[in-house]
């Protein structure tokens, strides 16, 4: 019982990040239609983004309230992700509109390559660790071997996703840029038609799912205390799948596609084997795409000529 | 840097060209800061085991300087405004250079090939001077051989498969594990000998390699191959993952991320390259040397690499073959023509799959150890990029593009002016993965069908269509 609390508890922590990541693919591809392969990447710059920061903040700044310190950091990273995002749509996949089916793919494949080894030869191939950032911790339960332990961190990683998702909601449903992004989802030519600037609302798009990994970014940073080169691409995969899990172009479903792969991924680790945890979650990747391709939330997908 | 530049430089609102094209290249200048400013601008570093920074503005203003006077220079000449439209509409240099060298190129670069070794050893003077130039070579036909083998599958029949590593670790590992089985070994030490698994064991396992990559491909296909273009190629990514994972926690069958070591050399057809008085060497009565076999290695390579080009060139005669090049085309079309596209693509798939095991099983008998390391995802997405810089669907094209993106970063390890000017602790070979990502992005945006080939269909109803089909969505056009 404590074992499994704990580990919803961890479980709901990484479907968070990964939840945030996922609306990044989701909102893409609801809109131009391509699965963002660098979206991952674009995760890791950011993570490696707010490190530096963080750096920056702590040791040259000398802020010490680790509060302000993360606020800030959080702010810069978001900054330069979304213009990081910005130019890799304008550069490498808006002059692919109307290409043929896989060009922007292939682009992104390569802008993922890019970034990854972009980020390794300026930073180095090595691990990047910070020593841990907030370790205090509320004792949940505990039955005198086992103690259930909610940390400061996945409290307040639970806390910014939740009001990033309200905000982001907010977003999409009650302002005129969610509702330009919602008639692009539907009919892109109709919508320029009624007067909706498509480019602006796609490089929107691109920024807004960018600002929400920046914050996945740091978040993981935060909660793992490391960034990597490599770290882009198995959460992004991942993300990704929660996407699909979820229902590819449905927000919510990203959002608990997040959840649900987060879970499903930290009790997998639990009670079975820990060097198959991403072997399941490709697994799952796999099997949803072959059986059930609309997703949970999503809607089936009418191919027209 | 740039910025600072910029306002010193003499106001030059006196040319109508200058002042715009000023304006912008100030602003991608300083879009280049913001992307380039914390990567580049700051390096952490671990100083007494905490994490540091170092700062490098030199650097981060080089790098915004070139890309502010770059795009200055292209504003108020390539794309000034002032400048007639380019009237030149005829083909471009690179099609022209194709149509004076087609004929002759092809033979040209096979007979190269196959005089390459006795080219090397000859400049070289020497057999076991030429070790490196062979073995460059043999990592370049290996390339090359993987690149043909994901080209039926990209090129011609327009699945992208991200996985393509898969099949070369499944062919390395057939023959790794066959060829290392005590079983089999003991079995066939009953029925012909001692040695005999040990001499043999590369040819038999060569066909069951790509046998059992084809299978392979049938299995994982048969499922996937019904989504459309981007969820395939995600797809084929997690099950190249879940290969490669398997391989390493699976650690009883395939002994986990040691690999397997000591997997018996390549024979001359069941004849040893050794020292003792059965080998190559004392049965052709010549001077022993390790460098027999390397040669004889490069043969067998280029006669796997030729061998897949030949099958591929044949297929696309075949109705099989014309059928993929249809399905790439336009898919949607092809179902309403009747062609069955599950057993198309799977066909294409399983062939392409079978193409790696054979190349998985060079890659096995060559190295003499196989782990997991080996099968990452960075090899699919390099012969994934060679397969798009080539030109999807051209041969010629794919071979070009294997051999300069693999030799050329090798031979720029070698150049010692390089390194006066970047350090010595410069490896071109560290950029080689940053260059190859940043040419398929350029690639797509400049020249989507390939820097060198074309990929035409190789029939046409009546006339070439006005728009070629890899400009328009499919379906439309």
């Amino acid at each position: 019982m404590e074992i499994f609390v704990q580990q919803l508890i961890n479980g709901l922590t990484l479907g968070s990040i990964y939840g945030l990541i996922a609306i990044g693919y989701t909102m893409v591809f609801g809109i131009i239609g391509m699965v963002n392969f660098a979206h991952g990447d674009v995760f890791m710059v950011s993570a490696f983004i707010a490190l530096i920061c963080f750096l920056l903040v702590t040791t040259v700044m000398g802020i010490t309230s680790i509060f302000l310190a993360l606020a800030i950091v959080l702010v810069v990273a978001m900054v330069f992700t979304s213009l990081l995002n910005w130019a890799i749509e304008r550069v490498a996949y808006r002059p692919l509109r109307g290409s043929f089916r896989l060009a922007p793919m292939i682009s992104a494949i390569g802008m993922s390559i890019f970034l990854a080894n972009f980020v390794q030869v300026t930073q180095g191939p090595r691990n990047k660790p910070i020593p841990p950032m907030i370790t205090d911790v509320i004792v949940l339960m505990d039955n005198g071997s086992y103690q259930v332990t909610l940390a400061w961190k996945q409290v307040i990683i639970m806390v910014i996703t939740a009001a990033l998702l309200g905000g982001f909601w907010y977003l999409v449903q009650k302002t005129s840029l969610g509702r330009a992004q919602r008639a692009c989802e539907q009919d892109r030519k109709m919508a320029a038609l009624l007067g909706i600037n498509v480019d602006h609302t796609i490089s929107l798009t691109f920024v807004i799912g960018a600002a929400l990994a920046a914050v996945a970014g740091t978040l993981y940073l935060m909660y793992y205390g490391v960034a990597n080169f490599a770290d882009g691409f198995v959460p992004g995969v991942k993300a990704f799948t929660a996407a699909v899990l979820g229902g590819i172009g449905s927000l919510p479903g990203a959002v608990l596609g997040g959840l649900l792969i987060g879970l499903i991924e930290t009790f997998w680790s639990a009670y079975f084997s820990i060097e198959y945890k991403d072997v399941a979650a490709f697994s799952i990747l796999a099997i949803t795409l072959i059986f059930m391709p609309q997703g949970l939330l999503g809607r089936p997908e009418v191919e027209k000529v | 840097m740039a910025v600072q530049t910029a306002d010193t430089a003499p106001p030059a609102a006196a040319n109508p060209v200058l002042g715009p094209a000023f304006k912008d290249a100030l602003i991608v200048g300083l879009i280049a800061l913001g992307l380039f400013g914390p990567l580049i601008g700051f390096e952490t570093v671990i100083i007494d085991g905490a994490l540091g920074l170092a700062y490098r503005p030199s650097l981060l203003a080089i790098m915004v300087g070139i890309i502010f006077f770059g795009r200055l220079l292209l504003n108020v000449t390539l794309w000034s405004p002032n400048r007639k439209p380019s009237t030149h509409t005829g083909p471009t240099l690179f099609d022209r250079a194709g149509t004076v060298m087609g004929p002759g190129v092809k033979p040209a670069l096979l007979a190269f090939a196959v005089l390459f070794p006795a080219i090397a050893i000859f400049s070289l003077g020497g057999l076991n001077e030429s070790r490196y130039l062979i073995d460059l070579g043999i990592l370049i036909l290996t390339y090359v051989m993987l690149g043909w083998g994901l080209n039926i599958v990209v090129g011609l029949a327009g699945l992208l498969d991200l996985g393509y590593v898969a099949f070369y670790a499944v062919g390395a590992y057939t023959y790794a594990l066959l060829a290392t089985s005590a079983p089999i070994n003991d079995f066939f030490a009953g029925l012909f000998g001692a040695t005999f698994w040990a001499n043999w064991a590369f040819w038999i396992c060569l066909p069951m390699a790509g046998i059992f990559a084809g299978v392979w491909g049938m299995i994982l296909g048969f499922p996937v191959l019904r989504l459309r273009g981007d969820y395939l190629a995600i797809v084929t990514l997690a099950f190249g993952e879940i290969i490669r994972l398997v391989l390493i926690n699976w650690v009883d069958f395939t002994n986990g991320g040691a690999g397997i070591a000591s997997i018996p050399r390549a024979t001359f057809f069941g004849i040893p390259f050794n020292a003792g008085p059965d080998g190559f060497a004392a049965l052709f009565g010549l001077p022993f040397s390790p460098m027999h076999r390397i040669v004889f290695l490069y043969f067998v390579i280029l006669a796997l690499a030729l061998l897949t080009a030949f099958v591929t060139v044949r297929l696309r005669r075949l109705p099989v073959g014309r059928a993929w090049e249809a399905l790439r085309e336009d898919e949607i079309a092809c179902r309403s023509l009747g062609i069955n596209t599950t057993t198309t693509k799977l066909s294409a798939f399983a062939t392409g799959a079978m193409f790696g095991g054979f190349a998985g099983c060079f890659f096995a008998v060559r190295a003499g150890f196989v782990s997991p390391e080996s099968f990452t995802f960075d090899v699919s997405a390099m012969i994934l990029a060679i397969v798009v810089l080539g030109g999807m669907g051209s041969q010629i094209g794919v071979a070009v593009a294997a051999a300069v993106m693999m030799g050329g970063m090798e031979m720029l390890r070698n150049l010692g002016f390089l390194k006066q000017i970047f350090g010595n602790d410069f490896d071109p070979s560290l950029y080689r993965m940053l260059i190859f990502g940043f040419a398929m992005v350029a690639i797509m945006v400049w020249k989507p069908r390939g820097l060198v080939s074309t990929r035409d269909p190789t029939i046409f109803l009546k006339e070439r269509k006005a728009v070629s089909g890899d400009l328009v969505k499919e379906g439309h056009g």
